[in-house]
């Protein structure tokens, strides 16, 4: 039973910082934007995130800085693709190209060194839950954030008028456009956020739960947050399971491995694709029978307001 | 008489052509020494100590010139950077990773006259010699380190790939954790992957989850030492001195230095000596040792791997001389008998003592 439940722990922490990345997509790609430089912000967050911490003394405000951060990368991504309608896939590549280099080339002083990071909080009363209050409520506070963040998300998409607009700018912009919405904002206002999101991700990496900074760190988190998407067909509750399901796939083989079973490893470290895979065929046979969550009708494709 | 003179003929230009390869003296103020690395040089790791012996070169040869590009890509790139280096007139190229290999090979066939030094590789040319340390030899003195400090007889490996330097990276070690503890086994963890710090600590917690109380690593970050220093277990670092990581745990690592490599090299060109080689040097030549012990490592461990590293390095013994069993007590390698090169270099299976299976694929 012990080993289940660290295994299962192992599993939430392995897992957040590919939720926070799957969740900062959704809110971008449901706003109509596709946005395929996660890597490259993961790995700007985590860089900022950890120097900030280290400089500052304070990982929360490294946290804070590194969603500025990735806010303010994504605002090229939103110029590019919004106001100038360039390809986003294009764009987005750019992105974590930039990322990538910009990340390694600043962060040359801080190879090598440690900061204290966030410590583990556990949760008065809730934590003496058997077997759940160690899964779930022994962690650090960016934990039990992106928790909150799941459900403020699906509340944020699903009751509220905000959310619904957001939804129609994604789905169809020029019925959006037809009923007074600006496109452009909202598009713009889903990038950054989702932006900053995807690099409180990365720095959850270097902040919280390897608490060092190395070039690449991410090792692609972001394109498996980008396949978690499609995993989760847009739902912020079925991200949490597929982040968890892939932190959990990963933390089991490891302790597999401990145990001295041998497994075949690579094979196991395909099934969170394979769902994937599984899924996308799933949705697209479904596609526009009135499912709540699912791709965004406009998902990809520049809004041209009078033309056409 | 005239087929005297084609027989003369030929035999000068198959000197001249043979000539082409015997290298001229290069007067030291005009060498130029170019590195390539495949890392950042402050990756505290594997590029980072081949930079040191690039500092080695300027201090022992304060006449040349030395330069390096970092963070290049295996592939195309790397022959860009390369034949950048030799239209600037650089003479000696040091290119110091395993996927450098066929990139070395192209360039130095349309340079013949530029020495190549590759790093871990195996193809050689007239021009092109291959350099490596016997790693496991230091590797086999942290083990001795690790079989006296473990108490619950349990010792973690976080490995990379299952390649042969790998397995027998994990092999000597083992050695020497049995040399001095025939009760303790040796876990392996793979992760599949060189890099990957979050993996890399997931897998420390899971080996520590599993009892072991002794961490070693063959990986490149140093992230499995961290949360070894968080999870209060020891831990033996890899390619330098990881005790930044863990200040308190740290027990030795075995590590790297290039520079008695790349001095030599340097030394030969200068005097015009140099030819291709494949150097796979051993303590002995100093190319590998280990890293400062931790305070916690009692002198009498300390002794016990001051007299084994000076049977190897003297060459009374060596890690994989016989007696060797495998996982099953089966005598591999008999009393007497010396593994060759060869089987050292395509290690397939585990020694006594390690536990679990080696991947087939």
């Amino acid at each position: 039973m012990d080993v289940v439940i660290t295994i299962l722990a192992a599993a939430v922490r392995s897992g957040t910082p590919i939720l926070y990345a799957t969740l900062g997509e959704i809110i971008t790609e449901k706003s109509g934007i596709l946005n395929l430089g996660l890597e490259g912000l993961m790995l700007m967050g985590a860089l900022t995130g950890f120097s900030v911490s280290q400089l500052s003394g304070s990982p929360w405000l490294g946290i804070a800085c590194a969603f500025i951060v990735g806010a303010g990368i994504s605002l090229i991504h939103a110029f590019l693709s919004i106001t100038l309608r360039a390809n986003q896939v294009v764009s987005g590549l750019a992105l974590t190209i930039f990322g990538t280099g910009a990340s390694s080339f600043f962060g040359q002083r801080f190879v090598g060194t440690t900061i204290p990071g966030l410590g583990r909080v556990p949760v008065p009363g809730l934590s003496d839950i058997p077997i759940l209050g160690r899964v779930l409520f022994n962690h650090d506070l960016l934990v039990y954030i992106s928790y909150g963040l799941v459900a403020f998300l699906y509340w944020f998409l699903v009751s509220t008028r905000t959310g619904l607009n957001l939804r129609a700018v994604g789905d169809t912009p020029r019925a959006a456009d037809a009923m007074g919405l600006s496109v452009s904002r909202y598009r713009y206002i889903a990038v950054l956020v989702g932006g900053g999101i995807v690099a409180v991700g990365g720095a959850y990496l270097s902040v919280a739960y390897t608490r060092m900074w190395t070039e690449l760190m991410t090792a692609g988190r972001g394109w498996i947050a980008v396949a978690l998407v499609i995993f989760a067909i847009w739902h912020p509750a079925r991200a949490a399971m597929g982040a968890y399901l892939f932190g959990g796939v990963v933390a089991f083989q490891l302790r597999l491995q401990a145990a001295g079973t041998s497994i075949p490893v690579p094979l196991l470290m395909m099934l969170p694709y394979l769902l994937t895979i599984a899924v996308l065929v799933f949705i697209t046979i479904r596609q526009g029978k009135g499912i709540l969550f699912g791709a965004p009708g406009s998902l990809g494709q520049p809004y041209f307001r009078e033309e056409g | 008489m005239k087929k005297t003179i084609v027989l003369l003929l030929a035999v000068a230009v198959f000197l001249f052509g043979s000539n082409a390869f015997a290298f001229d003296p290069i007067p030291e103020d005009e060498l130029q020494v170019g590195f390539v690395y495949v890392g950042p040089v402050g990756d505290g790791g594997w590029s980072y100590m081949h930079d040191l012996s690039r500092q080695a070169v300027e201090e022992a040869y304060p006449g040349i010139t030395t330069s390096y590009v970092e963070s290049v890509e295996e592939g195309p790139d790397a022959v860009r950077v390369m034949e950048t280096f030799v239209r600037q007139g650089f003479q000696l190229i040091f290119a110091t990773s395993f996927g450098f290999m066929d990139q070395v090979i192209e360039v130095a066939e349309q340079n013949p006259d530029v020495v190549f030094m590759h790093c871990s590789g195996y193809r050689t040319a007239e021009n092109v010699g291959v350099y490596f340390g016997r790693m496991y030899q230091a590797r086999y003195l942290s083990g001795l380190v690790a079989g006296s400090m473990t108490e619950t007889n349990t010792i973690g490996f976080v490995a990379a790939h299952p390649i042969p330097e790998v397995i027998r990276g994990i092999n000597a070690f083992t050695r020497g954790v049995r040399a001095v503890n025939p009760d303790a086994v040796v876990r392996v963890i793979w992760l599949y992957s060189w890099f990957d710090p979050g993996k890399e600590s997931e897998a420390t917690m899971a080996l520590v989850d599993a009892g072991a109380d002794v961490i070693a690593m063959h990986a490149d970050s140093g992230a499995a030492p961290l949360a070894a220093e968080e999870a209060g277990v020891y831990v033996v670092g890899y390619n330098n001195d990881m005790s930044g990581y863990a200040p308190t745990r740290h027990l030795t690592a075995p590590i790297w230095d290039w520079g008695v490599v790349t001095t030599r090299v340097v030394g030969q060109v200068i005097e015009g000596t140099w030819q291709s080689e494949n150097i796979w040097w051993g303590m002995d030549a100093g190319i590998v040792d280990l890293a400062p012990f931790g305070d916690m490592v009692p002198e009498e461990v300390r002794t016990l791997v001051e007299e084994e590293r000076s049977r190897i390095v003297n060459g009374e013994w060596d890690v994989f001389w016989g007696p060797v069993a495998d996982q099953d007590g089966n005598i591999r390698v008999a009393e007497g008998k010396r593994m060759s090169d060869e089987e050292l270099l395509s290690f397939s299976w585990y020694v006594q003592g390690v536990e679990g299976e080696i991947p087939s694929n």
